[in-house]
């Protein structure tokens, strides 16, 4: 199976990113060979076989529910390309 | 005679002896960074009136007869995707060049109760992404042996560094073979512990089942040391593993009679250069003098490797770098357009070429169709990888071969061709889908570049792989050898 142009153009919605028909063309050409490397996994037989998602065996982990103090406002902020008022300003979303 | 010469248990003598201070090791670490590293470029921000403070403090406190810690006065880099709080952390991406931490990775804070210096950040592929360290935003690292070739990546500034006698040790992380692909490349020590031994809380992350910290060091001792002070549980990080922490430098014995080696057929098979598969033998006959017994095995599942973790590290990614959105920290490219185009063009603009790939693949892998037959299937073939590994170590203490199927090669001979650098990491990637430690010493030259030896061992038996690596390094001087700049 091989991916297209237009394949790629969607991908790059859902991961929010704008490609040049440049990019679109090369990234095209080397997920294609990527991705069939890739089909050499669907040759074995993993019938039964648990998938692993984590080699420790640990779910859930959970801290101890106390009450401690958090970031401050300017720590939090420190970084935002725009603030206002305490909060990160962003476009409006709804007009 | 250059203070670099010593290990840093005999520094630690010096300084406690009054031969030398940490201020006097500070600079040294710092002439040498200021000799060198406009050929090097293995750092990305110098702290140079940070650790010099650092230094006086700590000689002061020598004064007072106060205890000092493991790393006491040693001047260390850290790779750029470990946030230090003040201290400008990129990742080696447009996409973070201002951002200052506003708080301190574990590993920062441990070496920091461990009285080291933290001289700078170091040079490294965008987001630990690359096995060249040429996609750095900021230009790459070149290898201290021939500087036309690469370092290897995705830690590359933290082995140059190392290497070129930058720093008494760095600090590297290791998704799928980025402290020990480039610690072969540039002759230097470099051990990926056990998922979960080191915190990762603090690391910026690429992909987090697979991503761990971990030393480059001239010496096993080193290695050890450093460990020493990093590893432990962190009920920060929730991934961080409840074990005790052995004594690293007292299973540095020397001896590994009778000691089980096994040396997959996989790792020396088709695709290795000749020259580092007859270093490799060559060492392998080294550990056999001293003892040890080897056989050949076979860890059958080796082949799919490169593909499985491409498959998940790329799905990894594509899921942490969605936080990267030009919101609360980073590039923020406005036109206009409304916040969804506010995330494409900050993303757009911040991100390299490779990032983008991996978000790309990862995005698809994990997308509605394919999730099945891409990401579901990786994990599985995972869990296959790690099966091979459980039944060899029933047999055997270690693994051993080749870190790297050759040595550092040309800048700019493997960018247009992604899938071919991607196989140079196929004998370190098994080991981060099982979660196992290895680590990667000098074993070597081919044409005058270092060849690495990789030692792999069972879950949380760091003081084995150490073990061997130190008996190997006991008898060699390969390790003694330094690169002329």
């Amino acid at each position: 199976m091989s991916i297209t142009v237009k394949d790629v153009q969607h991908v790059a919605r859902l991961a929010r990113l704008h490609l040049s028909p440049e990019e679109e063309a090369v990234f095209t050409e080397q997920m294609n060979a990527i991705l069939q490397y890739a089909e050499k996994l669907s040759g074995l037989d993993t019938e039964g076989v648990e998938p692993t998602t984590h080699v420790l065996h640990v779910s859930n982990v959970m801290r101890e529910d106390v009450v401690k103090e958090s970031l401050s406002i300017e720590d939090v902020l420190l970084n935002a390309p725009e603030e206002e008022d305490g909060q990160f300003k962003v476009p409006a979303v709804l007009e | 005679m250059s203070l670099f010469q010593y290990r840093l248990s005999e520094l630690h003598n010096m300084l406690h002896a009054a031969q030398i201070s940490a201020s006097e090791l500070t600079e040294e670490s710092l002439s040498a960074i200021a000799r060198v590293d406009g050929d090097v470029h293995a750092f990305l921000t110098l702290d140079e009136e940070g650790a010099r403070a650092a230094a006086r403090g700590l000689d002061d406190k020598l004064a007072t007869g106060a205890a000092r810690g493991l790393l006491f006065g040693l001047p260390a880099g850290i790779k750029d995707n470990i946030v230090t709080k003040g201290l400008r952390t990129t990742c080696a991406s447009r996409f973070l060049d201002n951002y200052q931490p506003i708080y301190d990775a574990t590993v920062a804070v441990k070496l920091r109760q461990a009285d080291a210096v933290t001289i700078g950040k170091l040079n490294m592929d965008e987001f630990a992404m690359g096995g060249s360290n040429e996609n750095s935003a900021y230009g790459a690292v070149r290898n201290p042996w021939d500087l036309e070739r690469v370092p290897g990546g995705s830690s590359g500034g933290s082995a140059a560094a190392v290497a070129a006698g930058e720093v008494f040790f760095a600090l590297g992380s290791d998704t799928g073979g980025s402290i020990r692909q480039p610690a072969s490349y540039c002759g230097v020590v470099g051990l990926k512990p056990t998922y979960g031994l080191v915190s990762r809380y603090g690391l910026v992350a690429f992909a987090s089942s697979l991503d761990q910290i971990g030393p480059l060091t001239r010496t096993v001792e080193d290695s050890a040391y450093v460990l020493q002070a990093i590893a432990g549980y962190d009920a920060q990080d929730s991934t961080s593993a409840k074990v005790d922490i052995p004594d690293y430098l007292s299973a540095l014995t020397g001896d590994i009679k009778d000691l089980r080696i096994a040396v997959p057929k996989e790792y020396l098979g088709e695709g290795v250069d000749a020259s580092v598969r007859e270093t490799v033998l060559a060492a392998l006959k080294v550990l056999e003098d001293l003892g040890a017994i080897w056989e050949e095995v076979s860890l059958p599942h080796t082949e799919y490797a490169v593909a499985t973790y491409y498959l998940l590290a790329s799905s990894e990614a594509s899921s942490n770098l969605a936080r990267f959105d030009g919101v609360r920290y980073g590039v923020r490219v406005d036109d206009g357009g409304g916040l969804v185009d506010l995330y494409h063009n900050s993303r757009s603009r911040g991100f390299g070429p490779e990032v983008k790939r991996r978000i790309m693949l990862g995005t698809y892998a994990l997308s509605s169709g394919y999730y099945d037959a891409y990401y579901l299937k990786a994990q599985k073939v995972r869990t296959l990888i790690k099966q091979d590994f459980d039944e060899v170590f029933k047999k055997y203490d270690v693994v051993i071969g080749p870190t790297a199927p050759t040595t550092a090669f040309k800048l700019g001979s493997q960018t247009e061709d992604p899938l071919t650098m991607y196989l140079n990491d196929i004998l370190t990637i098994p080991v981060n889908l099982a979660g196992i430690p290895a680590v990667s010493i000098p074993c070597g030259f081919a044409e005058g570049m270092p060849v690495g030896l990789q030692i792999i061992g069972k879950e949380f038996d760091e003081s084995t792989v150490l073990r061997v690596a130190h008996a190997y390094e006991q008898h060699t001087d390969h390790h003694k050898q330094r690169p002329q700049l």
